[in-house]
This record gives structure tokens, C-alpha cells and sequence, in this order.
């Protein structure tokens, strides 16, 4: 269902820890059914960025618009793949009962998941290519296997817009790809989404849109016009070693040490 | 058994299991200190409390030692927040503290109070019958059964109907928060309930038995669970095996019951360290050292493989080169052999080993693995 709304609009928006800012003033528009990719070095405050438009963080100031309406009112229509390194994978619990938390929100309060969910659930662990796990102690699946379970988790929230925190990041290439082929089916079905992403080499084979960030925006728009070798040595403070390849404008691996780390433990 | 040691023992087993309740999300948080800050620092709340209301036999002292035991929790999380200490340093500033002007406060004004620090610490289940709840006339048994057993009730309440939600915002609370779920509404509450739990169970077993149920069957539990229901019950079962040991050591030395239940705890957590099947450290000793002898057998079967049908293959393939060649001393060289015939991937044909068809494909995998 195409929207005549944004899937996202960010207005002004500013985050701070203890005054210090660590998202300026980020003003940015997402339209729907696009895939778009955020970069931008460690402390750049993409993690913050997603967390605060999803109401984790609470921001200091500014706005936020999905599909037109606020956060709240459209939190059915999101998704969220938070980093893998976020939570601790020895918890007691197995990979189909990560996938039925995506399917909590629906259930509201108190509702426990039934005979109905655990079917959604597997059917999500089969498009991930993971059926065969799910009965597995998460603590055993590698780190590639507890990015598809994630994925999965996802997809059960049959969403119109995903946020991903670095869901490509520390799998395989084989894993890589084939969680990449299920992004563009997500936009096949005109689902929008944006992901954060570490390598600056595929952002133009996977993104067709992107936000390059530090604290600030510093530009965003169709990969061709914005990701120029111009914009990533004003994102990266002049630190990527730049080798141009063919057509793809740029190339990095290593995003430059840079600031602080982006937790605040 | 007497009447007072059944009454003990039931006590002691309602204490554990309402204990082992909000202690097994405690241990998933990674916040079982917690449970030391809280237990210490609701003396404040108590004393204050009987400054209040002027008597100890008050329901009123359990809102009291309640809200401390929140107030301690919200320290904890501001201190944390600044960013300059961290959660572990946060709870070992704040209960201290707040404990100590409790002490204060007792020794100053209210020197005649029944309140001493031995009770504190250690409580006295022996005279946990002796505490009666009578009315109309007739005896309902000991007061704390019914105490605690109401907090049981209202732990497993909890649980129940927030389940769900306490594992999510366990788990991820990223998501929870995404999701609408509040975990932080989720975590005061978590909180309120292990204040209430420890103010509840002080009285009858003292605030180290308390922290020692709440974090040591959980603990033990979460060694020999991968699901969080199982963990759950395992707490609750471990808590009441410790309970009932604990007693009938105590009866046996003719010691303190509270200090044998919690020496019970800690010796009960180490056998199950020790030998636990997946995550236990003999289980742990024994996957490295079948490693070891797995990684030992493939190297030896992959040398073998190469020196095959080689010109070479007789000075090769011979037990005393693999010592110059592999980097084995002799008797482990002879070892690793022996494990390599037994489990049929070599052959010794006179002083010379040769891989057989097992062995070969031994081989042929580890080398396609890498």
C-alpha cells in the first residue's frame, strides 16, 4: 500500500547524554517503499538516532513522523532489528520463542502467545532459513544464525517500515546475501526499510537511498547523487582511504576510529 | 518430627520459593547485588518506620521498607546514569549508606528497640514458631508462614500475568521499549517486589539468608536450564532443597539454621558448577580435552595423508618421527596413536602407520574445512 505520507520525517531533531549532544539538529525524510542505508562513523550516533525515533531514547528536542502520524500511534506499522551485540545470548530461551516476541506487541498485555503465533513464528524461521533450529538454546546458533533469527523476529511483525541496527554485520558472505535478498523482498512488499551499515563498499549495490552521519546529517537522498567521495571525507573527517573501482564511487572497510565508542556504558 | 520443626521447615521452603521468584529475573539482569543493596538498605525504611507509627508489629513498616528498597533502586540508576560509576560501584555507594543510618538511627534513639544487629543479619527461624497469629481465639500457626506466604502468592501472581512481558524486557529491553512494553515501569516493579519480598522474609531468616535465596538457586538453576520456564521451577526447587538441608544440618551441628541454609546454598551451587552437564566445569574439562585428542588425531591423519604413497612414506610414517615432524614428545605421540588405531582411522603394520579408509576421510574433511 503505497503511502501519500513519508514512511519517515525527522524534524530538528537533537539528543543529548549530560548536555553533550551526540545527534545535532538531524532533519530527514524517508519515502516510503525505499531501502535506505545510514553510515557514518563509530559515535556518529546511529544507534541513537534509530533508538530515538522508536521512543527508547527520549530526545532533547524535535520531531518524528511515521506514515504521517507520531510514534506511538503508529507503532504497529514498525519493526525493529536491534544490534545483535545488544542483548545476552545465554539466555535461557530458544530461536522460536525470539521470533514470538515480535508478535508481543500485537498480543497487547498480559496475552500470552498461542498454537496460532508459534505457526507465524515458524513460518518467519523458514524464510530465514532456519526452521530446522527452532527449538535450538540461542546460545548455540552462530553469530549469523542469531542474525536471521532477529530477521525473523522481524518479519513476524509484518511491518511497513523496519528499522535495523547493523543486521549485516559479523555474518558470512553466503548469509550476507541471502539476508540482503530478503531486504529487497521486504521492498517488494512495499515495505520501506532503513538500515544501519558498516561497509561503505556495498552501499550502492544494496541501498538505493542513504543518510550519511556524524552527530549531524551530512547528507542523504538517492545513493548516486549523495554518496560522493565529497560528502563520505566530510562524514569521516577526511580518514577513508578512498579507492575508486569502476563505477562504485567509493571504497572503505574501516570506519576511522573516531570519538567515543558508540555505547555510553 | 515436632510440631515447631515441621512449622520450621515450612517456613523456611515458603521463604525460598518466594524468594527464588523475582531472584531468577534478578540473576538474568545481571543484577543480583541488587538483591544485597535492597535487603541491607529497608532497615532504614523499618526504622524510620517504627519511628513513625511507634510500634514493629505495623503492616505499615512493610510500605516503609518497601518505598527504601525502591529509593535504593532509583539511587542506584541515577548514580549509574551519570556515566562516572558503574552499576556494581552504584550499589556498593548506596546500600551501605543507607544501612548504616539505619544503625545509626537505632543506636541513637531507640537503643531499647528489638532490633539487633545479629537479627539483622542472620534473623532466627528457630523462633519463627514462636511468633503465633491467633484469632477468634484460635491459632492460625506461625506468623511468618502467613506473611510470606502471601508474598508468594503475590510473586507468582506477578509472574504469571507478566511473564511475557518480564522476559522481553529481560531479554531485549530495546524491543520492549519499542514495543510499548515500559521496562522501566516493568523494573520498579520488579524492584518493588524484591523489597517487599526481603522486608518480608528480614523478620524471619535476616537479610543474608535473603540474598542467598535469591541469587543462589536461580544461579544454580541457570547452570542446568535453556528455557526460562525451567529455570524458573528448577529456582524454586533448588530453593526449597537448600531450605530443607539447610534445616536438618543446622539440627545435626547444633548451629545457626540460617547460616547452614545459606552455607547449604553455596555448596549446592558448586557441585552443580562442577558437574553440570553442558555448562559445568568437569563437562567443560572434558570437551577441551576430547578436542584436544580429536585435533591431535585429524593432525596426525592429515600428515599421514600427505606423505602417502611418497617415496619418503616409510621414514614418514613412523611413531618416532612424528616427534620431529608434529612437534610431539614421544609418549603423547604414542597416545595420539593409539587413540588413531582405536578409533580405527590407523593401522600399525610393522613399526609403520598407514591410514585406513576411515582415516583418509578424517583427512580429507579437515582439510576441506579450512
Amino acid at each position: 500500500m503505497p503511502d501519500a505520507d513519508p514512511a519517515l520525517t525527522v524534524r530538528d531533531l537533537t539528543v543529548a547524554y549530560n548536555e553533550e549532544p551526540v545527534l545535532w539538529d538531524i532533519d530527514w525524510t524517508v519515502p516510503a517503499g525505499t531501502l535506505t542505508g545510514i553510515v557514518g562513523p563509530n559515535g556518529a550516533g546511529k544507534t541513537t538516532l534509530l533508538q530515538a525515533i522508536l521512543g527508547i531514547e527520549t530526545p532533547a528536542a524535535g520531531q518524528v513522523r511515521i506514515f504521517g502520524q507520531s510514534y506511538e500511534a503508529a507503532r504497529d506499522r514498525v519493526g525493529y532489528v536491534p544490534q545483535r551485540g545488544s542483548v545476552d545470548w545465554d539466555f535461557p530461551t530458544d530461536a522460536l520463542d525470539v521470533v514470538l516476541m515480535g508478535l508481543y506487541g500485537r498480543l497487547g498485555w498480559i496475552r500470552r502467545p498461542g498454537a496460532e503465533e508459534k505457526e507465524e513464528a515458524h513460518a518467519a524461521l523458514e524464510q530465514v532459513g532456519m526452521a530446522d533450529y527452532a527449538d535450538r538454546q540461542i546460545s548455540q546458533l552462530s553469530g549469523g544464525q542469531q542474525q536471521r533469527v532477529f530477521l525473523a523476529r522481524a518479519l513476524v511483525q509484518e511491518a511497513d517500515l523496519y528499522f535495523m541496527d547493523e543486521p549485516l554485520q559479523g555474518v558470512d558472505a553466503t548469509t550476507e546475501r541471502a539476508l540482503f535478498d530478503l531486504l529487497r523482498t521486504l521492498q517488494q512488499r512495499d515495505c520501506t526499510v532503513v538500515a544501519v551499515h558498516h561497509d561503505l563498499q556495498t552501499v550502492p549495490e544494496y541501498f538505493d537511498r542513504v543518510l550519511l552521519l556524524n552527530v549531524r546529517r551530512i547528507a542523504s537522498g538517492p545513493v548516486e547523487e549523495v554518496f560522493t567521495e565529497e560528502n563520505l571525507r566530510r562524514t569521516y573527517g577526511g580518514r577513508v582511504g578512498f579507492l575508486r573501482k569502476n563505477e562504485s564511487p567509493i571504497s572503505d572497510s574501516a570506519s576511522a576510529p573516531n570519538r567515543k565508542e558508540e555505547s555510553r556504558a | 518430627m515436632s510440631l515447631p520443626q515441621i512449622e520450621i521447615q515450612l517456613v523456611a521452603t515458603v521463604v525460598a520459593v518466594a524468594c527464588a521468584l523475582p531472584g531468577t529475573f534478578l540473576v538474568l539482569r545481571r543484577m543480583g547485588m541488587m538483591s544485597d543493596a535492597i535487603s541491607h538498605a529497608i532497615l532504614l525504611g523499618i526504622v524510620v518506620g517504627v519511628f513513625i507509627v511507634g510500634t514493629l508489629h505495623s503492616p505499615l513498616l512493610i510500605v516503609a521498607a518497601a518505598l527504601t528498597g525502591l529509593l535504593t533502586a532509583a539511587l542506584v540508576e541515577t548514580i549509574n546514569s551519570t556515566g562516572q560509576v558503574k552499576e556494581d560501584a552504584a550499589i556498593g555507594l548506596v546500600f551501605p549508606v543507607l544501612f548504616s543510618i539505619g544503625v545509626i538511627l537505632i543506636a541513637k534513639f531507640a537503643g531499647d528497640m528489638h532490633l539487633d544487629t545479629d537479627a539483622v543479619l542472620l534473623g532466627e527461624l528457630a523462633f519463627a514458631p514462636f511468633n503465633r497469629l491467633t484469632a477468634f481465639g484460635l491459632d492460625f500457626g506461625p506468623r511468618a508462614l502467613w506473611t510470606m506466604g502471601g508474598v508468594l502468592v503475590l510473586n507468582a501472581l506477578f509472574l504469571a500475568l507478566f511473564y511475557k512481558e518480564l522476559k522481553l524486557a529481560t531479554f531485549d529491553p530495546g524491543l520492549a521499549a519499542s514495543l510499548g512494553f515500559r521496562p522501566r515501569v516493568l523494573h520498579y516493579a520488579l524492584m518493588g517486589l524484591v523489597s517487599l519480598t526481603a522486608v518480608s522474609a528480614f523478620d524471619a531468616v535476616g537479610s543474608i539468608l535473603v540474598v542467598a535465596l535469591m541469587v543462589g538457586p536461580p544461579m544454580t538453576a541457570y547452570l542446568l536450564s535453556d528455557r526460562l520456564e525451567w529455570m524458573i521451577s528448577l529456582s524454586a526447587a533448588f530453593g526449597v532443597l537448600n531450605a530443607i538441608a539447610g534445616y536438618w544440618g543446622a539440627h545435626l551441628l547444633d548451629v545457626s539454621i540460617a547460616g547452614t541454609m545459606a552455607t547449604t546454598t553455596g555448596l549446592v551451587f558448586g557441585l552443580v558448577l562442577l558437574g553440570a552437564p553442558e555448562r559445568g566445569l568437569i563437562a567443560q574439562w572434558r570437551r577441551t580435552r576430547r578436542q584436544k585428542w580429536q585435533f591431535a588425531v585429524k593432525m596426525l591423519a592429515i600428515h599421514l595423508r600427505q606423505h602417502e604413497n611418497t617415496p619418503e612414506a616409510a621414514r614418514e610414517c613412523q611413531v618416532d618421527h612424528l616427534q620431529e615432524h608434529l612437534n610431539w614428545d614421544g609418549p603423547f605421540a604414542e597416545r595420539v596413536v593409539e587413540r588413531a588405531v582405536s578409533r580405527g582411522s590407523v593401522r600399525r603394520e610393522n613399526g609403520h602407520l598407514r591410514l585406513t579408509d576411515e582415516g583418509r576421510e578424517v583427512a580429507q574433511e579437515a582439510a576441506t574445512q579450512t
